[in-house]
């Protein structure tokens, strides 16, 4: 069986080591938070805030409070707020030391795509380049195909890109892959999903 | 050193002209100069340039502008949730530029800080690169983007003193400071002026050297997503 979303939100968080400042973009990645366990993580929101808290109680809503997706948050004891200058300089600085995000295609040379679908509806980049661009390590949770079955791990992304050779590993609801030298290398199949499955789904080179 | 005036069309009066350019602070609807916003738009100054991260929604922060046609170019890094702002882009009413979030403050930060470009990782191979120059560092390949020197600035604080000196509120800190910075001339709006001297000197976030005017208003502060979570979960 393929990971679910929330499959796939665990075996991201597994991605998290103790004392790692994060960035977590929206959708899934959001959900990463629900499975880092006793681990030390420090939530960064790039509006101007290290230390997110779940969000509040009913009644309990701040209009001064909101994460980078608009949503009412917390904060917590460790929180500290900050201008968006400083955050983005902490961002591009690299003392970032990963952001997990979604994506719309990834290609087997680290290029990612996640911003804008020409003759459709754009809304802009927000943070997501400033992110990919900055941070240790970019972390991809996306599903292998789109809903027609093709591939979204592809040999060269068709859409705009939001940056180049920037991903380090892609996790789908098929498994996990990293992207190296020459393609990219399968780390572990989801529970049920076997190596030639996962190869069959994925237009983009894998290496051995 | 008169700073604080009694109302925000005073606070803009001499101040505003067909063609201008604004930076305005807030993220989303958060921390957005609202007050002033609305006196921009009862003044009916025309051909606006914005540098905004966003582009509020179709009835609160820069959308009301929108509505009246007042903005003729905005500079912001999203503008997804305002459906008028779509309406007029598609349409070629309205021009676009968009900006990295991170490149849009630090635009703003180093226009303030005399500082007239930099050079930034940020969007190098993507469309924003285009047309930029590109420069090696140690190996690694940076753009060149420009710092931005608005006409105006308009911003949102918590508290300030009558000399200008602010501190801001949780998340609604956001593009406030470097907004203020990069006006030729920057007024604010505050939830409370408090009398000099109450401020903790150690604790203002932005000194008041960067503010001109200050008015003191109601603000309605929406919440754009209303978030939240059970009591049982706790």
């Amino acid at each position: 069986m393929p990971w679910d979303r929330n499959q796939m939100a665990a075996r991201a968080a597994e991605e998290l080591e103790d004392g790692m400042y994060v960035n977590l973009g929206i959708g899934i990645p959001t959900l990463v938070a629900n499975y880092v366990g006793d681990k030390d993580i420090t939530l960064q929101s790039e509006n101007g805030m290290l230390g997110m808290g779940p969000f509040p109680f009913e009644g309990e809503e701040d209009p001064d409070l909101i994460n980078a997706g608009k949503q009412t948050i917390t904060e917590l004891a460790r929180t500290a707020y900050f201008d968006s200058a400083t955050s983005f300089g902490m961002i591009r600085g690299g003392k970032i030391a990963a952001a997990i995000l979604g994506a719309m295609e990834v290609a087997e040379n680290g290029d990612l795509a996640n911003w804008m679908i020409p003759g459709k509806l754009v809304k802009g980049m927000g943070g997501a380049m400033d992110l990919v661009a900055g941070v240790g390590r970019v972390v991809v949770v996306m599903d292998h195909t789109n809903k027609h079955g093709d591939s979204k791990l592809l040999k060269e992304c068709t859409l705009p890109l939001t940056g180049k050779g920037v991903v380090d590993r892609i996790i789908t609801n098929l498994g996990v892959l990293d992207v190296v030298e020459g393609g990219l290398k399968i780390v572990e199949t989801a529970e049920g999903v076997t190596e030639d499955e996962l190869r069959a789904a994925t237009e983009a080179t894998i290496v051995n | 050193m008169k700073k604080v005036y009694g109302s925000a069309a005073e606070a803009l009066d001499g101040l505003l002209f067909d063609g201008m350019s604004i930076a305005a602070g807030g993220f989303g609807l958060c921390g957005i100069p609202e007050l002033l916003l609305q006196a921009i738009k009862e003044a009916g100054t025309q051909e606006l340039t914005f540098a905004s991260n966003n582009a509020g929604v179709d009835d609160f922060g820069i959308g009301i502008l929108l509505q009246t046609r007042q903005v003729k170019k905005m500079i912001s890094s999203y503008v997804g949730e305002n459906a008028e702002f779509m309406r007029q882009y598609l349409s070629g009413e309205l021009e676009l530029e968009f900006n990295p979030q991170g490149t849009l403050a630090e635009r703003m930060r180093a226009g303030g800080c005399g500082i007239p470009g930099f050079y930034t990782k940020t969007g190098v191979g993507t469309q924003i690169a285009e047309g930029k120059e590109h420069k090696d560092f140690d190996g690694e390949t940076y753009i060149l983007e420009r710092g931005i020197v608005a006409d105006l600035a308009i911003v949102k604080a918590w508290k300030a003193d009558d000399t200008g000196n602010l501190v801001f509120r949780k998340t609604a800190r956001n593009f406030n400071p470097p907004a203020a910075m990069c006006g030729k001339v920057c007024v604010v709006e505050v939830e409370e002026i408090v009398e000099r001297g109450t401020l903790d000197p150690d604790h203002i976030h932005l000194p008041g050297i960067y503010v001109h005017r200050i008015i003191q208003g109601e603000h309605e502060k929406r919440i754009e997503q209303r978030t939240v979570r059970k009591r049982e979960e706790a």
